[in-house]
C-alpha cells in the first residue's frame, strides 16, 4: 500500500485549498476593522452587529421554517419514490418516474427556479392558487429539488439492504404495509436521517431558486446575505459564516463520533 | 462419515411413501417457473408425506431454491399447481400460507431482540401477550437458547442465530417448514452437531420439513427421502440408501459419493447373470437386467468400497478380477482410498477400512489384485 | 465436496396490489406537477412577447370579435437568440468555463479521493468528514470567502506582496480566473465523493498483481487504477459539469461584468430587463443543451443499478 510522498502532497494541497478560505472567514470575523487589509485587533463587535440586524434575524427565522418543512416533505416524498424505484418492479411510467426523481440532482437552478415561478404565476391566473409568492411557494420549490437527493440516498440504502428481512416478515404473516413499518423503516432509518439533514442544508443554502419563487415578506437568509455581499466584503457576514461553520463542525463531529462508535461496536459485537 | 446405512431407521409402517394408497400431504404437479428465456423449474411433480424430512439436493442453478420459494409464495409459478393438505396454494400470498421459511441468511430483524424476533409471527396471528411469552419460552428451551432471550442478533454467534431463525419459523407451528441451506454458513463441526439437532427437533414436533441443500453428506444424514435435482428437473426420488445403492442414471451415481463409471457393451444374458464387455476391464459379470439388446451400450457404476484388494494370486470364483498397480494412497484414518491403474491404463478408485496396527498395509507402486462381486455392480442405461 | 452456499435464486421484485398504486401515485403526481409541467409552461411562455402587464407577457391566443381564435405565439425570442451573438457566446462560454472547471476539479479531487480511499480506518472517516464539512456550510458564504481572498487588498495579494514575489497587487477578482476557482471550490465535494465511493471498492489485490507482474507505480496507475475508476470519474464530472453550465452566483460575485455565463444572462433577462419571455427562451435552449448529458448520465446509473 505505497502511497508515496507525491500523493500526500497533492492531497494536502487539496485540503489546504478547501479550508484556507474558511479559515480566513473565521479569522476576519474577529477583526476590529471593516477592512480586510488591516488587522486592527481582536473584537467581537461584528457578532454584536449581527444580532441587532433585524433583516438578517428575520431572514434566518424564515429560512429555518422553510428548511424544516421542506426537509420533512422532501424526506417523505423522496422515501416513497425510493421505495417505488427499488421494490416495485416494472410498471408503466417507471422510466418517467426515474427520470423525474433524479434529474433535479444536476439540473441548473436557474432553470428550476424560473420554470417553477412561471408555473406558480400560471396557476395563480387559472386556479387562483397559490395566491402570490411567499413561503409556500419556496417550500414547494425546495421540496421538489431536495426530494431528488433524498431519493438517491434512501434508494441506495434500500438496494444494499438484505431483502430476505422483508421476506421473512411476509413469511411470518405481515402484510405489505406492516412489513414496511416493522422492518423496512427501522433498517433504513439512518438513511432517512441523512436525507433529512441534506435536504435541510440544501434548503437553507439555496439562493437562486428562492430568488425566483419567493415574495415580499419571505426573504430567505441567502437572499439577504447575497444583497449585502454584492456590494463587497462585510465583516458581519463573516461573523454569520463563523457561527454557521461552528454549528456544522460540532454537528459533524458528533456524527463522526457516533459513526466510529457504531463501527467499533460492530467490529466487536460479532 | 457415511451414515446412509444407519440413517433413519424407521419401521416400514412409518414410511408412507411406500404405501401406494397413502395420501400425500403436499402434492406438487407439473410445477414450472420460467424467467424470460430461462426455465428454472421444469414441470416438477412430487408428493411429500406428513412428517417427512425431505431434502431437495442439487448443485448451483438446479432450481431447488426456486422450487422452495414457490412453495413459500415468493415466486408465482408459470405453470402447475401446489396443493398443501388438500388446499390449493394458487395465488395465496406468503403471509397467508400455512408454511414458514428458514432463510439462508437467517434474516433476523436486527432492531429486535431475540424474543421479539421469535414472537413476531405470533403477534401477526393475533396471539395474546401471555400466550406469546409462553410459546416463545417453549421454543427457546427447544433450541437451547433460554439465556439469550433479550440479546439482539448482532450479539449472537452464527450457530446461535441459526437456532433463533429456526425457532422463529417453528413457533407458529406451520404445516410445512421450508429450510433454505440451513447449515451452509456453519463450520464443519457445528454443522455435524446441528444436523442431529435438526432431526431431533423435527421428530419431537412432527412437522414436515423440506430442506434445500447442495451438500450430499448432509442430505444423506438427515433426510427421510431425497429428491435429486438437475437443471430444473427432479432426476431421482428415494430414500438415501436407494439413491446411493441404486442410482437411476450416471448423473445421480456421480453426484452422490464417489463412483467408478465404466462404459460397457452387452454381450450375453442368462437368467441369473449377464456378461458385458468393457474396454478397460475386459469381460465383467453383472446382475441380470431385463430389456437389453445385445451390443447395447451401458455403464457400470461401481462404488469404491466394493472393490477388495489383495496381494495373493488366488482369485476367488464368482467375482470379477483384474490386476492393477497402486498409484496413490489416501489415508483418512479409519479408511484408505486407493487410486489403481489397471492394465488397460484406466484409473479406478477403491476404498477399504483400515485395520489398526496394520504392520504391512498396501502401499504405493504395489501390484495388487482387485476383485468385486457381480452384485455390487449397478448397470445404468443412461 | 462442499462449496460455498449457493446464492439465492434470481428474484424479480414483486409487491402486492392495494396500497401499491397510492405509493406510486403520490411522488409521481408531485413530480409531474412541480417538475415536468413547469417545463411546458416554460416553453409556452417562451413563445410570448413581453408586455407591460401582470404578468409581463402576452397571451398566446386572442379571441376576435367574430369568435375565431388567433394564434399569437411566435418564435421572436428564438430568432433573437440565434441572431444576437451575445447569447451564442454566452452558451459557448458557459460550456467552456464549465468544462475547464470540471477538468481542474478532477485534477485536484482525484488525488484527494485516492488518498482518502487508501487511508486506514480511523483516519479515513475523519478525512471524509473533513471533506463533507465545507459542503454542509453555506455555499454562498464560501464563494464570499473568495472575494476576501482574491480582492486587491485581499490575503493572497498581501502574502505575495509581503514575500516580495510581486510588486503590484494582482487583479484576481472579477476575472474568469476567479470564476474557475469559485466553481472548482464549491463543486469539489461533488467530484470527490463519487470518486471516493469508486476507489474505496478497488481491490488492493489488483495493484499487487500488477506490481508482481512487473508494473511500476506509475504504470499501475495508468493501466489498472485509472480504467477501473472510470465510472467514478464520469459520475464526478457530470455532477460538476452539468450544474456548472447554468451557474449564476459564482460569475456574478467573482466574475467580470464581461464574464458571460448563460445563467447570468437568464437572471438579467428576468430581473433586470423584466423580459420573462426571453428568459424562458434562454432556459429552453439551456434545457436542450443540458438534457442530453443528463439522460446519458441516467442511462449509466440505471445500467449500473445505481452503483456509483
Amino acid at each position: 500500500m505505497r502511497r508515496g510522498w507525491t500523493l500526500t502532497i497533492l492531497a494536502g494541497f487539496g485540503f489546504v485549498f478547501l479550508y484556507a478560505p474558511i479559515l480566513s472567514l473565521v479569522v476576519y470575523s474577529f477583526n476590529d476593522s471593516r477592512l480586510v487589509t488591516v488587522w486592527a485587533g481582536f473584537s467581537t463587535r461584528w457578532y454584536a452587529a449581527l444580532f441587532t440586524d433585524r433583516a438578517i434575524l428575520n431572514a434566518a427565522w424564515v429560512s429555518l421554517q422553510i428548511g424544516v418543512v421542506s426537509a420533512t416533505l422532501a424526506t417523505a416524498l423522496g422515501t416513497l419514490a425510493a421505495l417505488v424505484l427499488t421494490r416495485f418492479g416494472r410498471f408503466t411510467g417507471r422510466l418517467l418516474l426515474t427520470g423525474m426523481a433524479t434529474a433535479p440532482l444536476v439540473m441548473p437552478e436557474v432553470i428550476t427556479g424560473l420554470s417553477l415561478l412561471l408555473l406558480f404565476v400560471s396557476m395563480e391566473l387559472t386556479l387562483g392558487w397559490p395566491a402570490g409568492r411567499g413561503m409556500t411557494t419556496v417550500i414547494i420549490a425546495h421540496t421538489t429539488f431536495c426530494m431528488a437527493f433524498v431519493t438517491v440516498i434512501v434508494a441506495s440504502r434500500l438496494r444494499d439492504m438484505d431483502e430476505s428481512l422483508e421476506e421473512a416478515a411476509r413469511d411470518l404473516g405481515a402484510g405489505p404495509v406492516r412489513v414496511f413499518f416493522d422492518v423496512t423503516l427501522p433498517v433504513i432509518a439512518p438513511a432517512l436521517v441523512a436525507g433529512w439533514l441534506l435536504a435541510f442544508t440544501l434548503s437553507l443554502d439555496d439562493l437562486v431558486i428562492a430568488s425566483f419563487v419567493s415574495g415580499p415578506g419571505a426573504s430567505t437568509l441567502p437572499i439577504v446575505v447575497f444583497s449585502k455581499v454584492r456590494l463587497g466584503v462585510s465583516p458581519d457576514i463573516n461573523a454569520l459564516a463563523t457561527i454557521i461553520i461552528a454549528v456544522v463542525a460540532v454537528a459533524v463531529a458528533i456524527a463522526g463520533w457516533q459513526m466510529t462508535r457504531a463501527a467499533r461496536r460492530r467490529r466487536q459485537g460479532r | 462419515m457415511n451414515l446412509a446405512g444407519k440413517g433413519r431407521d424407521l419401521a416400514a409402517d412409518t414410511r408412507p411413501w411406500r404405501d401406494p394408497s397413502a395420501e400425500p400431504f403436499l402434492r406438487i404437479s407439473a410445477l414450472t417457473k420460467r424467467f424470460d428465456d430461462f426455465t428454472a423449474v421444469d414441470a416438477v411433480s412430487l408428493d411429500i408425506f406428513r412428517g417427512e424430512l425431505f431434502c431437495l439436493l442439487g448443485g448451483s442453478g438446479c432450481g431447488k431454491s426456486t422450487l422452495l420459494r414457490m412453495l413459500a409464495g415468493f415466486e408465482e409459478p408459470t405453470a402447475g399447481s401446489i396443493v398443501l393438505d388438500g388446499r390449493p396454494m394458487q395465488g395465496v400470498p406468503p403471509h397467508r400460507r400455512p408454511t414458514n421459511m428458514m432463510f439462508q441468511s437467517y434474516a433476523l430483524f436486527p432492531h429486535m431482540k431475540v424474543e421479539r424476533n421469535i414472537a413476531y409471527g405470533l403477534a401477526r396471528e393475533g396471539v395474546g401477550r401471555a400466550e406469546q411469552a409462553a410459546r416463545v419460552a417453549e421454543m427457546l428451551r427447544l433450541v437451547k437458547l433460554e439465556r439469550f432471550a433479550t440479546r439482539k442478533p448482532h450479539q449472537l454467534s452464527g450457530g446461535q442465530r441459526q437456532r433463533v431463525a429456526l425457532a422463529r419459523a417453528l413457533v407458529k407451528r406451520p404445516k410445512l417448514l421450508l429450510l433454505d441451506e440451513p447449515l451452509g454458513a456453519l463450520d464443519k463441526k457445528l454443522r455435524e452437531e446441528t444436523q442431529f439437532e435438526l432431526i431431533r427437533i423435527q421428530e419431537t414436533l412432527g412437522i414436515t420439513f423440506i430442506v434445500v441443500t447442495h451438500d450430499q453428506d448432509e442430505a444423506m444424514t438427515i433426510a427421510t427421502r431425497i429428491g435429486v435435482m438437475h437443471e430444473g428437473h427432479i432426476v431421482q426420488i428415494g430414500e438415501p440408501r436407494e439413491i446411493y445403492e441404486t442410482p437411476v442414471n450416471r448423473f445421480v451415481a456421480d453426484f452422490i459419493g464417489s463412483v467408478n463409471l465404466i462404459e460397457a457393451r452387452v454381450d450375453a444374458a442368462a437368467p441369473d447373470a449377464m456378461r458385458v464387455i468393457t474396454d478397460d476391464l475386459g469381460p465383467v459379470i453383472v446382475p441380470p437386467m431385463a430389456g437389453l439388446r445385445a451390443g447395447q451400450q451401458v455403464w457400470l457404476a461401481l462404488r469404491p468400497e466394493s472393490i477388495r484388494l489383495g496381494r495373493g494370486p488366488a482369485p476367488e470364483p464368482g467375482r470379477n478380477h483384474l490386476q492393477a498397480v497402486v498409484e496413490e494412497v489416501g489415508y483418512v484414518g479409519h479408511a484408505s482410498t486407493y487410486r489403481l491403474r489397471a492394465a488397460s491404463g484406466r484409473l479406478l478408485v477403491a476404498s477399504s477400512p483400515n485395520r489398526l496396527h496394520d504392520e504391512d498395509p498396501i502401499t504405493w507402486d504395489e501390484r495388487v489384485h482387485a476383485s468385486f462381486a457381480p452384485a455390487a455392480v449397478r448397470v445404468l442405461t443412461e | 465436496m462442499s462449496a460455498a452456499p449457493e446464492p439465492p435464486a434470481p428474484r424479480p421484485r414483486r409487491w402486492l396490489p392495494g396500497p401499491r398504486w397510492l405509493v406510486i401515485a403520490v411522488p409521481m403526481a408531485w413530480l409531474l406537477l412541480f417538475f415536468l409541467v413547469p417545463f411546458f409552461v416554460l416553453g409556452r411562455i417562451s413563445l410570448s412577447e413581453p408586455m407591460i402587464a401582470r404578468p409581463p407577457y402576452s397571451p398566446l391566443w386572442e379571441v376576435l370579435a367574430d369568435g375565431t381564435r388567433v394564434w399569437l405565439g411566435n418564435l421572436e425570442n428564438y430568432r433573437l437568440l440565434v441572431e444576437d451573438t451575445l447569447y451564442r457566446n454566452a452558451y459557448f462560454s458557459s460550456i467552456r468555463i464549465a468544462a475547464v472547471s470540471t477538468v481542474a476539479a478532477l485534477l485536484i479531487g482525484y488525488p484527494m479521493a485516492y488518498y482518502i480511499a487508501r487511508a486506514p480506518e480511523p483516519r479515513r472517516t475523519i478525512l471524509l468528514l473533513l471533506i463533507i464539512l465545507p459542503f454542509w456550510t453555506s455555499f454562498l458564504l464560501r464563494v464570499y470567502a473568495w472575494i476576501g481572498f482574491l480582492q486587491r487588498e485581499g490575503l493572497i495579494n498581501q502574502a505575495l506582496l509581503g514575500l516580495g514575489i510581486i510588486d503590484a497587487p494582482l487583479r484576481m477578482l472579477n476575472t474568469d480566473f476567479a470564476v474557475y476557482i469559485g466553481i472548482v471550490y464549491t463543486y469539489l465535494p461533488f467530484m470527490i465523493l463519487p470518486l471516493y465511493a469508486n476507489l474505496v471498492k478497488l481491490d488492493e489485490a489488483f495493484l499487487e498483481a500488477a506490481a508482481d507482474l512487473g508494473a511500476g507505480p506509475v504504470t499501475t496507475f495508468f493501466t489498472v487504477t485509472l480504467p477501473l475508476s472510470l465510472p467514478g470519474i464520469v459520475a464526478g464530472c457530470m455532477l460538476v459539469f452539468i450544474p456548472a453550465i447554468g451557474e449564476y452566483v459564482i460569475p456574478e460575485l467573482l466574475g467580470a461584468s464581461g464574464t458571460l455565463m448563460i445563467g447570468r444572462v437568464l437572471w438579467n433577462e428576468f430581473f433586470s430587463a423584466n423580459d420573462w419571455t426571453m428568459a424562458a427562451a434562454v432556459a429552453v435552449v439551456m434545457l436542450f443543451v443540458v438534457v442530453a448529458p443528463i439522460m446519458w448520465l441516467q442511462a449509466r446509473i440505471d445500467r449500473q443499478g445505481g452503483g456509483t
